[in-house]
């Protein structure tokens, strides 16, 4: 069997033998007989590093691994910059816990703080905490910041990402508020339907995400403007690539912020580590869960980074806290931090730029085949949505060429995306494939 | 040290991607201004980071005995195996066929999760420790209400418990009923019958307590709420001290969730990302997370037919490369190393308590299991010691302090959990530590006051921080 214990047999005798036992099972003695297993557990035995690592490798080549992607839907395919995997490889940063001894974790605690200030100036807005699990659970934790005992109705577009609106739906039925979706029309939440039901003493917030998950950029103004007027908080959900170059949550009236990050350098991972940002106006700071850093001194007067603001945390506050969260997702906003940095202001611009200038390129071309059109006719940014007659033909006669086409929707339509890895060969090559089989 | 962006200097940076034609994007749909992100060669970028790495203590850097948190060794074929491009290029939403690894993966860790803690199905969505709590309750709530209960409306939980265990019964939008502790740490059972009642959703427990003691009266507890028609939750947090030797599911817990990071060994990367899988009982199943995942004669399929089903509560199935390393791990370990490295925790755990007793006061008198609290009041009153100055102290001589004041119920506490990954060597010098510690505190003890003195801050102005909050660097 594999094993991680240092402690040889003898060692282990001679350590008993100096607390006064003779024997393992005496540590365990007070544990009543008929709970413990009688037997061993029914799992297989335990196998050498070199055992495992085939059973492991064998396991990974069971999946396929697709050289061209153009299929987005909440994960995307970026190029990921070479120092960012070395820097969030380094031991220290990977084996420490949650910064509670901040002498020895000033490289935690100021990564985290760089990291709020770049989020704070992604999106415009003006504090961010350190990271939540993933963009559904950072909408939904933004959806409990905004109910308050009389204003408990949530309104959330159709058009968001589906899993975030089914996360949101879990936390609402947990909590016990009230959601209304807010149907789509031509591929942008229809804020025209909802005018009636908002309502100065119940209506808490508008979800809407932007780009949608159709990839059209959405009214938030619209939505900001409506929800504001009875009082509410707009919740706008954004993707960081695109704010190198579009408009800010900020800009666009946006209370609270929130988003997916997994497009800030890490990798597609069958859907996991991502990570989830959050950050609001300062008239929400307090309400804002998880872990926040803030700058402060030592005793020695020198600048120093401490996790702050702690009063809102279920440690201190217990059933009264903001939120449950305790492990948030660390070292995925570390490597947001590191691709940010790599990637400075022209960098995120340029990837901004070229994923909107392949998915327009892929759209046109795309359209330009005789049965294939644009679903919607709004402005998109890097993804969007055609109609077609026979899309499971198309998808399988791309993935039989090695490329991983759009998403299929249930209603039959393709859901696009492209990004800056994608090349204009690539982009021909897919529609010359489907040309080809749809001839 | 200084900032990432005190260190920019306009026009520098990396060349990551090849220029583009520039496009005339509608002016309204644009920012305003670029946003101020650092502007640095990668050589800059890369020694501020090692100069930052250089200022972290992690579990590669020495002795880290965190209460609670089980600050194991994190074994390096668990990070070799989770960077494989059959794992990490894989996108969530690939047809099933050319993802069969994947769900090999989830199905597989279902099958040996469920066993280790006494379950029937497992589901890996949950983010975190705090993120499985609070599915787990999700659970209860949804087996009530598919039976017309709808006054179970209260969550029991001690009052030695994880602030995370009333903070997500309140997410749950549950009651939180506190339940005293006997002296011993243990639940007071006679203020367990009083408060399980018809309105009683469920019990939230870890056994081995927060204290580090194995609560022997468990199979009463549980049936006392069974009783009463609720169900019983374990908190996974200790798992450390009993895996291979007893099982949740046999001392009568219905939903658990575990930490794969830390009794499985994956990292926990400075707060995150860690794995908060669920296991639950055959008649919670119907109301795990949707998608689960099934096999038949054509392989390994997602489903998402689950009617009952409390829903998503994460992005597709979870922090997937988190439960890739726990399962290479268990798959290392395997049934004999399951159980050893538990009672090496509790050997190493016990060793450390028994040369340290003499001097220092144990909360509760009584053999210990993975984790072991003493209490400094003594000494704080005496000699006006807390339990964060030893803590301080102990940071100079390059051991991570244990948990600090947890459990409430304990008055200057700390929480040592030294791991089965320690040799004892390492043990024994930190019980030196401790030792020549306490000497300090009775002949000098102002002197602790002014501890640490070679880290690379010292003590911090945490009120000052507070309340006058500087969350962000400015520009100005």
């Amino acid at each position: 069997m594999g094993s991680y214990v240092p402690s040889t047999l003898k060692e282990q005798k001679e350590m008993l033998e100096s607390i006064g036992l003779s024997s393992i099972d005496e540590l365990f003695a007070h544990i009543p007989d008929e709970l413990k297993l009688k037997s061993e557990l029914n799992i297989p035995s335990g196998k050498s590093e070199m055992e495992v690592s085939r059973t492991m490798k064998d396991i990974a080549s069971h999946s396929h691994i697709f050289g061209t992607i153009f299929r987005g839907a909440g994960a995307y395919s970026h190029y990921i910059p070479s120092i960012v995997k070395s820097v969030v490889s380094k031991e220290e940063f990977v084996t420490a816990y949650t910064p509670y001894q901040a002498e020895i974790s000033q490289g935690i605690l100021q990564s985290i703080f760089e990291y709020q200030t770049m989020i704070c100036e992604l999106t415009g807005m003006d504090v961010s905490n350190a990271s939540v699990y993933d963009g559904a659970t950072a909408a939904a934790e933004a959806v409990n910041m905004c109910c308050e005992r009389s204003r408990q109705v949530v309104f959330c577009s159709e058009a968001a990402h589906p899993d975030t609106i089914s996360v949101i739906k879990t936390y609402c039925w947990a909590a016990g508020h009230e959601l209304v979706l807010v149907p789509h029309k031509d591929g942008k939440t229809d804020w025209d339907s909802i005018a009636s039901q908002l309502d100065k003493k119940t209506s808490a917030c508008v979800y809407v995400q932007s780009p949608n998950f159709f990839g059209q950029l959405e009214e938030v103004e619209k939505a900001a403007e409506l929800i504001h007027s009875v009082g509410g908080k707009l919740i706008c959900g954004c993707n960081p690539i695109a704010l190198g170059a579009l408009k800010t949550p900020a800009e666009q009236g946006a209370d609270i912020a929130v988003g997916e990050g997994q497009p800030l350098g890490m990798p597609l991972s069958f859907g996991g580590p991502y990570l989830g940002f959050m950050a609001a106006t300062s008239a929400m700071m307090r309400k804002l869960p998880g872990r926040i850093v803030g700058e402060t001194t030592d005793v020695d007067g020198k600048r120093a980074f401490v996790l702050t603001l702690q009063a809102r945390e279920q440690h201190i506050r217990r059933e009264k806290a903001s939120s449950n969260i305790c492990s948030n997702q660390a070292l995925c906003a570390m490597t947001a931090s590191v691709y940010l940095a790599a990637m400075g202001p022209e960098g995120l611009r340029r990837a901004a730029l070229i994923c909107y200038q392949n998915a327009h390129t892929l759209a046109e071309k795309l359209c330009c085949i005789p049965g294939i059109q644009l679903k919607y006719t709004g402005t998109f940014f890097h993804e969007f949505v055609t109609e077609q007659a026979d899309s499971d033909r198309i998808l399988s006669a791309l993935e039989k060429e090695g490329i991983l086409g759009g998403y299929p929707l249930e209603n039959g339509d393709i859901l696009w995306c492209a990004t800056e890895k994608n090349t204009t060969e690539e982009i021909d090559k897919v529609v010359n494939i489907i040309r080809k089989e749809l001839m | 040290m200084q900032l990432l962006f005190e260190r920019s200097h306009p026009g520098r940076g990396c060349t990551i991607l090849p220029a583009c034609d520039d496009i005339n994007l509608d002016a309204s749909l644009c920012r305003a201004q670029a946003p101020h992100l650092p502007q640095l060669s990668e050589n800059e970028i890369s020694r501020h980071y090692t100069e930052l790495a250089k200022q972290t203590h992690g579990v590669n850097d020495g002795f880290y005995p965190l209460g609670s948190c089980t600050m194991k060794y994190n074994p390096k074929i668990n990070e070799e195996i989770a960077s494989l491009p059959g794992f990490t290029e894989i996108h969530p939403l690939q047809p099933e066929h050319t993802a069969q690894g994947c769900l090999e993966v989830l199905s597989l860790a279902d099958k040996l999760f469920s066993e280790i803690t006494g379950m029937d199905a497992m589901t890996f969505q949950p983010a975190a420790g705090a993120h499985g709590e609070l599915t787990g309750l999700m659970l209860i709530k949804a087996y009530h209400q598919a039976n017309g209960d709808h006054d179970r409306t209260k969550i029991l939980v001690p009052d030695s418990a994880h602030g995370t265990n009333p903070a997500s019964a309140s997410m749950a939008g549950f009651q939180v009923v506190s339940i005293p502790s006997l002296p011993n740490g243990c639940v007071d059972t006679k203020a367990l019958r009083q408060a399980a009642d018809e309105h009683t959703a469920g019990l939230m427990l870890t056994n081995p307590n927060t204290v580090g003691l194995f609560d022997q009266n468990i199979s009463e507890i549980t049936s006392i709420v069974h009783q009463a028609g609720g169900l019983c939750y374990y908190d996974g947090a200790n798992l450390n001290a009993i895996m291979g030797i007893v099982r949740p599911g046999d001392m009568g817990f219905d939903v658990v969730h575990l930490n794969l990071h830390k009794t499985f060994s994956t990292p926990h990367g400075g707060g995150g990302p860690g794995s908060g899988a669920v296991g639950c009982k055959e008649f919670l199943k119907p109301f795990l997370p949707s998608p689960t995942v099934c096999k038949d004669e054509n392989g390994y399929h997602f489903c998402r037919n689950n009617p009952q089903s409390i829903g998503s509560v994460k992005e597709f199935y979870g922090n997937f490369l988190v439960v890739v390393r726990a399962l290479t791990y268990v798959l290392t370990l395997g049934k004999e190393g399951i159980p050893e490295a538990s009672s090496n925790a509790v050997l190493n755990c016990n060793y450390m308590m028994n040369h340290l007793k003499d001097l220092y006061d144990m909360a509760f008198d009584t053999g210990c299991m993975h984790e072991f609290v003493m209490t400094l009041e003594k000494l704080k009153k005496e000699k006006d010691v807390s339990a964060m100055d030893v803590a301080k102290a102990l940071l100079d001589n390059g051991i991570h302090p244990p948990t600090m004041y947890f459990p409430l119920i304990v008055h200057e506490a700390l929480m040592v959990e030294p791991t089965e990954t320690e040799p004892r060597e390492v043990l024994d010098h930190a019980i030196e530590v401790f030792r020549s510690i306490y000497q300090t505190a009775i002949e000098q003890p102002e002197s602790l006051h002014e501890m640490p003195l070679h880290t690379p801050v010292r003590r911090l102005d945490e009120v000052g921080a507070a309340r006058n909050p500087k969350l962000r660097f400015s520009f100005e």
